[in-house]
């Protein structure tokens, strides 16, 4: 086009220069400014992230001293002995109980208690700010609460047990129980945020669905059946993978109540590297075990994120 | 919109068992706050109440010294996070910049790596920083968080455009956009980002028990742990009123901002 007449070209020529430059100038200004806002975040993101997961990895292939400064190269020998490890082995077995024991509990219960708390009744705000209280109370108050309810002989589950003609139980003494124990505790500690979510999900169900079903005569069941459940599937997803996740970050229940014991039953997995780092100084193990962590929780978040989006693109 | 009678009656019994039930370990422990230890130890009913265990509870033990410490680390996370995931939330919906999908790709990739999977570096870094028993290394961690930039990015995303580009017409900067007619805007998301970014700091519990080891900056969950640990006649009493005290901030806190955080949380989760 500015080949057709030569004296315009060159004044056009000109101005496409210009044109460039500023254009040139302006993205690197809008460049800068959006650096600027997000450089606080990218910053400790960085020094607090993504810099220690791959010290992490790094760590994952060394012998350490107490300081936790590398001292032997190993190799993948951490991630061997790990894997030979009886007590690693224990620890990975537990984890996965306790997922089994609380996930599908916790989200059974909060879903009931969910629709209940759904109904529009007079007072209802009450029974949500009931539901959701636990929601409010932290891990270390929530242990402090059931070593009480757990205790062998004041406790209130056993004095319960002794009314009904039931032999005590060691709760968190005995090996066969204290899983048990520490996953009564954990679903207790997470209903009141899985019931705030769920109860949010119910909330935003259309509420002409529910009229519509009415005119045809449908039941209550029926309608929890085919209207609810399927409407609040996105929720209910996210709300397993959130559970799943925080079961997989179990820390300051078996701290109070357990500490990893009776046999190592309770020996979750961030208690086990935990113990491994800052007790036994064993930098280099504990890290091979918190890269097992990190694969475990990034499969979840992956799924999360791919189902997610399908469920999304649905609606 | 009527329920039948006996339909109602099924309803708040099945409300006022289950209210019970969740509620009953907590309601214990606050009877029991204000319980002789005699009467806790032979499972009798409260003979007597009084406030003799909490005063118990603040003479031996500093706790009022870890309940200001608390306050502190948890007001200066949530303050550090409505800064920085606000500033991170209008960067991704408002500018627009090479390299900005690629950033939000990794905003999006923290949320896959678990704390706990990098806390051994994290206190490595920390001692090296001397951050050690102070509230720096209790805090800044923790200021950068996905959840609130995406949380706050869903809000900012519906405000209209055009009032940015009035707003540019006038000459208004982007810095005074974001201070001046954003963050009141979003204020609500503001406030439920606040609120359950002071709930969890105020819970937080694996951090504050590496990275103290005296009570200079040590938070009261911590504290309770100690109060539980070292109470050595077992005095129940004692220990439920130092729960009791932990519980009443984020209890207090739930109850106003409740139906607030169910709004925000849905809205960060689902979208």
């Amino acid at each position: 086009m500015s080949m057709s007449n030569p004296v315009p070209a060159s004044s056009t020529d000109f101005n496409e220069i210009n044109f460039e430059n500023v254009k040139k100038k302006q993205k690197v200004m809008s460049f800068t400014k959006g650096m600027l806002f997000l450089l606080p975040s990218i910053v400790l993101f960085g020094a607090f992230l993504f810099y220690p997961l791959f010290k992490t990895m790094y760590l994952s292939f060394f012998l350490t001293n107490a300081r936790g400064e590398t001292t032997v190269f190993v190799g993948l020998q951490n991630y061997i002995d790990m894997f030979a490890s009886p007590i690693f082995h224990q620890s990975m077995k537990s984890t996965f109980l306790f997922v089994l024991y609380t996930v599908p509990t916790t989200i059974i219960i909060a879903l009931l208690l969910a629709v209940l708390a759904n109904e529009k009744l007079k007072g209802i705000g009450f029974f949500r700010t009931i539901f959701s209280s636990t929601m409010g109370i932290s891990v270390a108050a929530a242990s402090v609460f059931w070593l009480y309810m757990f205790h062998p002989s004041i406790g209130f589950i056993n004095q319960i047990l002794g009314f009904l003609g039931v032999e005590s139980i060691g709760w968190l003494t005995d090996p066969k129980w204290a899983l048990i124990a520490v996953a009564v505790t954990t679903i207790w500690m997470n209903l009141g945020f899985t019931f705030l979510v769920l109860l949010g999900g119910l909330q935003s169900i259309d509420s002409y669905l529910y009229e519509s079903a009415d005119i045809d005569g449908a039941g209550y069941f029926y309608k929890l059946r085919r209207i609810t459940i399927p409407m609040i599937s996105p929720t209910l997803f996210f709300v397993i993978t959130v559970t799943i996740i925080n079961a997989f970050q179990t820390f300051g229940q078996i701290d109070i109540l357990t500490q990893g014991g009776p046999q190592n039953s309770t020996n979750l997995i961030v208690y086990s590297i935990y113990r491994e780092a800052f007790t036994n100084y064993q930098f280099g193990t504990a890290s091979a075990q918190a890269i097992v962590l990190f694969i475990i929780i990034l499969i979840m978040t992956i799924i999360q994120f791919k189902l997610g989006e399908r469920k999304v693109h649905y609606q | 919109m009527t329920m039948p009678i006996s339909k109602k009656i099924v309803f708040y019994s099945l409300l006022t068992i289950s209210a019970f039930v969740v509620f009953a370990p907590a309601l214990m422990a606050f009877v029991m706050s204000f319980m002789d230890n005699k009467d806790i130890m032979t499972g009798s009913l409260p003979q007597s109440l009084s406030f003799d265990n909490y005063l118990k509870a603040f003479e031996q033990f500093p706790l009022l010294k870890y309940l200001f410490n608390s306050l502190v680390v948890s007001v200066v996370i949530t303050i550090g996070q409505l800064v920085l995931s606000s500033l991170a939330a209008y960067a991704f919906v408002f500018l627009e910049f090479k390299g900005r999908d690629i950033l939000f790709f990794l905003f999006i990739a923290t949320m896959m790596v678990p704390f706990e999977a990098s806390i051994i570096p994290n206190f490595h870094i920390i001692r090296d920083l001397n951050w050690i028993d102070q509230y720096p290394g209790l805090t800044v961690p923790f200021f950068a968080t996905a959840f609130g930039t995406f949380l706050l990015r869903q809000n900012f995303k519906q405000i209209p455009r055009e009032l940015r580009e009035a707003s540019q017409i006038v000459g208004m900067g982007d810095f005074k956009f974001y201070l001046k007619v954003v963050l009141p805007v979003a204020k609500t998301s503001l406030v439920t980002l606040g609120a359950y970014g002071f709930l969890t700091s105020w819970n937080m519990y694996l951090w504050p028990l590496l990275s103290t080891t005296n009570d200079t900056v040590r938070t009261v969950q911590i504290g309770l742990k100690q109060l539980q640990t070292q109470e050595q006649l077992n005095d129940w009493g004692v220990i439920m009123s130092g729960a009791i005290i932990v519980i009443i901030p984020t209890l207090i806190l739930l109850f106003l901002g409740q139906k607030q955080l169910q709004k925000g949380l849905t809205e960060g989760a689902i979208k």
